[in-house]
């Protein structure tokens, strides 16, 4: 491959950001980021099945028969899927019951799919291996800006992991008395990709020059 | 009267799309015009009505008595990649037409979160067969109302001028974000005023 180590793993970060850029596992990045911890949570799982399903689809790249090789990927994908909702549902109730139904439709995450597809079929399992961490991490890092800027607005408070005697829900004053509520729901989560969405595409075209 | 409420639920109320984000990305995808929409609309419903019954029949006949719960995600996505393969077959044997104008949707389903999210759904609702199929209809209908809801509002867009750096999908976001607040008019309170 043309690319470097490096490039492999930081292209998913900004420059092929799975969310702002490719437009993937939009469905999740929308109904989860009601708060930061579930966003915390969906992109940890994320990471997780991809780099596991990358990982194994590398390894098997010259084992699997092309012509079933979708399916073939599906499975691989929703053994680590599987994984996840039952270790999640022994060690992380509150945060499996607030994910629901999108823990299991991890199977169904395009960027997961997508990068097997695109990325891991083609290359060392090295390199599949950064390029899941990379596009895991970019991913998550979009989940939690999504989820920040809907749970300050939209409820005035920022949740994270409860430690100790820290019950882990940050209280912003103002807004947590009027909270502007439209961004909780589902219209807000709508209205708000479309203006980051285009923010981003201003941002790279101004960097384009 | 059970049923009329399931289908005024998934069409109005729980909108896959415009309140449960399911099936985000064929609404951001295919929605470029009208003619498309519908199509893709058309095969969802199809597929959506026929997994419901088969991953109900799965999960109470198979998964159920053999004490494999925890297989739900695996087998579903198993039988509705199949299904979705078999149709694929079905229609373009029997029906050349229906095939030209689906054809090019029927792969893209499989990795739809609405046709597994209804199907997942259906179990931890506990409805019965009937009730499951229902659901899967009324969903895929009221997907295909805010696909061909939002392809008219791209086509129309098209004509009038937008700020460059909304141009396409961050635009189509936006008029999506504005069409669920107009759905929320649809709540509850819906369907204890219709059916007491």
């Amino acid at each position: 491959m043309a690319q470097s180590h490096k490039e492999v793993l930081t292209k998913g970060l900004f420059k092929e950001n799975p969310v702002f850029i490719i437009m993937l596992g939009l469905c999740p990045t929308l109904g989860v980021t009601t708060q930061v911890v579930n966003g915390i949570g969906m992109g940890l799982s994320v990471i997780f099945v991809l780099v596991f399903s990358n990982i194994f689809i590398s390894l098997l790249k010259n084992i699997i028969p092309n012509s079933v090789r979708i399916p073939s990927y599906i499975v691989i994908i929703a053994a680590f899927v599987t994984i996840v909702e039952m270790v999640m549902h022994a060690f992380a109730p509150a945060i499996y019951k607030a994910l629901g139904i999108f823990l299991p439709l991890i199977v169904v995450n395009c960027i997961i799919l997508g990068r097997a597809e695109a990325f891991a079929n083609k290359n060392t399992v090295y390199d599949s291996f950064l390029d899941a961490i990379g596009m895991g991490v970019g991913f998550t890092m979009a989940l939690i800006l999504i989820a920040l800027i809907r749970e300050v607005f939209g409820a005035g408070t920022i949740t994270l992991i409860p430690i100790g005697n820290f019950d882990g829900v940050l209280k912003i004053p103002l807004l947590y008395t009027y909270p502007v509520r439209v961004f909780t729901l589902a219209a807000g989560a709508l209205l708000l990709m479309g203006y980051l969405k285009a923010f981003f595409t201003w941002f790279a075209e101004r960097k384009r020059g | 009267m059970a049923y009329v409420a399931i289908f005024i639920t998934y069409i109005f109320i729980n909108n896959f799309i415009l309140t449960q984000f399911l099936g985000i990305c064929p609404f951001i995808g295919v929605s470029k015009n009208s003619e498309s929409a519908i199509g893709m609309g058309m095969a969802v419903t199809f597929v959506m009505g026929i997994a419901s019954i088969i991953t109900w029949l799965v999960y109470t006949f198979l998964l159920v008595p053999l004490d494999l719960v925890y297989l739900q995600t695996l087998s579903f996505i198993l039988v509705i990649a199949a299904l979705v393969q078999f149709v694929e077959l079905i229609i373009q044997k029997n029906s050349p037409g229906l095939y030209q104008a689906l054809g090019i949707f029927l792969p893209l389903i499989t990795t739809n979160c609405a046709v597994l999210g209804i199907a997942i759904m259906n179990i931890t609702e506990g409805y019965t067969l009937m009730q499951s199929f229902s659901a899967g209809i009324a969903a895929g209908i009221g997907f295909t109302l805010a696909l061909v809801l939002m392809s008219n509002i791209r086509e129309r867009m098209d004509l009038f001028p937008v700020q460059k750096s909304f141009k396409g999908v961050p635009i189509a976001f936006i008029s999506g974000g504005l069409m669920a607040l107009a759905f929320m008019a649809f709540d509850k309170s819906l369907l204890t005023n219709l059916l007491g």
